[in-house]
């Protein structure tokens, strides 16, 4: 199976002799929806440049579908929609003639691109906003304006370069919805997000890149599963004036009404809470201590750092 | 992309270009009529009245051509760099950069705005032109291919100071240093022949004299230079224009990192 993205030992040496990319390999799957991760001025946004040929690569070689970018470059753009990080589009330019003229770019008649636009923007909420200067939108409403703007010629690959910054949590539970709707009618979609949650939620593999070299490509699942632990914070319904014996598991004692128990991976939680309710502690509420890719990331990141 | 989608990209800028200058008429088409006025008012018919004729031709009428041809020069030019550095500076360009357009499309959808708006300036500047003097046409296939090529012509120089473009500044640089001292020294106001003789061969130097003066022929039949000179040089810019404006598009000059 032709791979959607297949990267091989891409190199980027900007002009001021910063390398950003240090020949990285990389493939992601058809269908797939796969998260690159990264610290700031990791190279993630140097690589969409790259494939989406907005910056100049130094050396190796991008294939997009099959199609490389040096010597198919027009059909490699072709399967290609981008969502950049920052908003670029006209913001005098009403919003539908933002679609139209996008999909025209790409030869789209321009009464196909009027249904698709008309399309498009009702499922992302902004049909109503259609005549309006694209400068009148919110934040969130510009953000979907571009994801509507990068689906106008029906890619197969989308590119999603931090797509819910700055975007309110109702808002990004719908375009979490949407995106999860248009990977499983087969667009494979690449997300970069600082949003670690999002990437965990939404993504079947990761690459996470650091420095320009890529530290970790693997499916999220695996990834996962290399937790040793993670840690649950308990808030008590009572004041606790004793940290009781907890088999299996350590407790420490945050305050009188919250408990942080770290769960080795694997544990049954269930016993967990047999053995507060038999030392007649009440569990009000319990959450996650921290995000767990967060975790993961934050060690990887700092492992590579630990050993450059 | 075969040649029907390329077709279909090349109408979608140039539409979007067309759209821009007309969504801000205010700020492209009417005050070029009002200063075009400001002209035939002062120039024509106050300071006018005192010169005299020029090469038998009253000097109202005889400035026209140059009056309507530096509109166009200067709109072509101005629409152009600030649509193309604008589209730099919101990074919008790079709608066009991430699609399968070519960049001869998009050269040619850029510079389409440009002759748009020229010619669109043109004609209500003479239309406001005809409230003054009658305009006689001595060659309409002369005047008119002088109007778009002139305005070709400063389109591709417009999209060259677009990519070079750093800053606002760097768009306002080559208009008021370099375009506007050539074309008032360009013949628009007067005769070559009213100079003294080492002002006229210094004269010969200048690009635009010859586009004023080729355009000047085809409404009122008398120019300054021959009109097969004039013909070549600005399809010789309009050539070398074009390769140069090509090259530096095909390397990102400006627009790739």
């Amino acid at each position: 199976m032709i791979p959607a993205l297949s990267l091989h030992n891409l190199t980027k040496v900007y002009k001021n002799g910063i390398t950003a990319l240090h020949g990285i390999d990389l493939e992601v799957a058809p269908g797939d929806f796969f998260a690159l991760l990264g610290p700031n001025g990791a190279g993630k946004s140097t690589t969409i440049g790259i494939v989406s040929s907005l910056v100049n690569k130094t050396g190796g070689t991008a294939r997009v579908f099959g199609h490389d970018i040096d010597t198919e470059l027009a059909a490699a753009k072709a399967c290609i929609g981008l969502v950049p990080q920052e908003f670029n589009f006209n913001i005098f330019e009403p919003v539908v003639e933002i679609l139209v003229n996008q999909a025209g770019y790409y030869g789209i008649p321009r009464h196909v691109a009027f249904g698709r636009a008309e399309r498009y923007l009702n499922q992302l909420g902004l049909w109503e906003r259609r005549h309006d200067q694209a400068r009148m939108l919110s934040g969130g409403m510009k953000r979907r304006l571009m994801i509507a703007r990068a689906l106008v010629h029906e890619p197969r690959l989308l590119i999603l370069d931090e797509p819910t910054a700055g975007v309110d949590i109702e808002i990004r539970h719908s375009m979490w919805s949407f995106l999860t709707e248009i990977n499983a009618a087969g667009t494979t979609i690449i997300l970069t997000t600082h949003y670690l949650e999002e990437a965990e939620r939404l993504c079947r593999n990761i690459a996470i890149i650091d420095n320009g070299r890529i530290v970790e490509n693997t499916s999220m699942r695996e990834l996962i599963n290399r937790m040793a632990s993670h840690t649950l914070v308990l808030d008590l319904a009572h004041p606790l004036t004793a940290l009781p014996p907890l088999p299996g598991f350590t407790a420490c004692r945050i305050d009188d009404v919250t408990l942080e128990i770290e769960v080795p991976r694997g544990a049954d939680i269930n016993t967990l809470f047999v053995a507060l309710s038999a030392h007649g502690i009440q569990v009000d509420s319990l959450r996650n201590k921290t995000n767990r890719l967060e975790e993961l990331f934050i060690g990887l990141v700092n492992n590579k750092e630990g050993t450059a | 992309m075969n040649g029907r989608a390329q077709y279909i990209a090349f109408r979608a800028i140039l539409i979007k270009e067309v759209l821009r200058f007309v969504r801000i008429w205010i700020q492209t088409i009417l005050p070029p009529m009002i200063t075009t006025a400001l002209y035939f008012v002062i120039f024509g018919r106050l300071i006018g009245s005192q010169v005299g004729d020029v090469h038998g031709i009253g000097y109202m009428e005889y400035i026209v051509p140059g009056l309507i041809l530096m509109t166009v020069i200067t709109n072509s030019y101005a629409n152009v760099v600030s649509s193309f550095y604008g589209a730099k500076f919101q990074r919008n360009i790079e709608e066009m950069l991430v699609a399968p357009v070519p960049n001869y499309l998009i050269l040619l959808g850029f510079i389409g705005g440009g002759l748009a708006r020229g010619l669109a300036v043109g004609l209500a500047v003479t239309v406001v032109a005809l409230f003054f003097t009658p305009i006689p046409l001595h060659n309409l296939w002369v005047a008119v291919s002088v109007l778009v090529l002139t305005s070709l012509l400063f389109s591709l120089a417009g999209i060259i100071n677009g990519i070079y473009a750093k800053s606002f500044d760097d768009i306002s640089v080559i208009p008021t240093f370099v375009l506007t001292p050539l074309t008032y020294l360009g013949g628009v106001f007067y005769s070559v022949s009213m100079l003294p003789p080492v002002w006229q061969s210094i004269s010969l130097a200048n690009p635009i004299l010859y586009m004023v003066n080729a355009f000047r022929y085809g409404l009122l039949g008398v120019s300054d230079v021959n009109l097969g000179v004039a013909y070549l040089a600005i399809v010789g810019f309009i050539v070398g224009l074009f390769g140069f404006a090509l090259h530096l598009l095909n390397r990102g000059h400006g627009i790739r990192s």
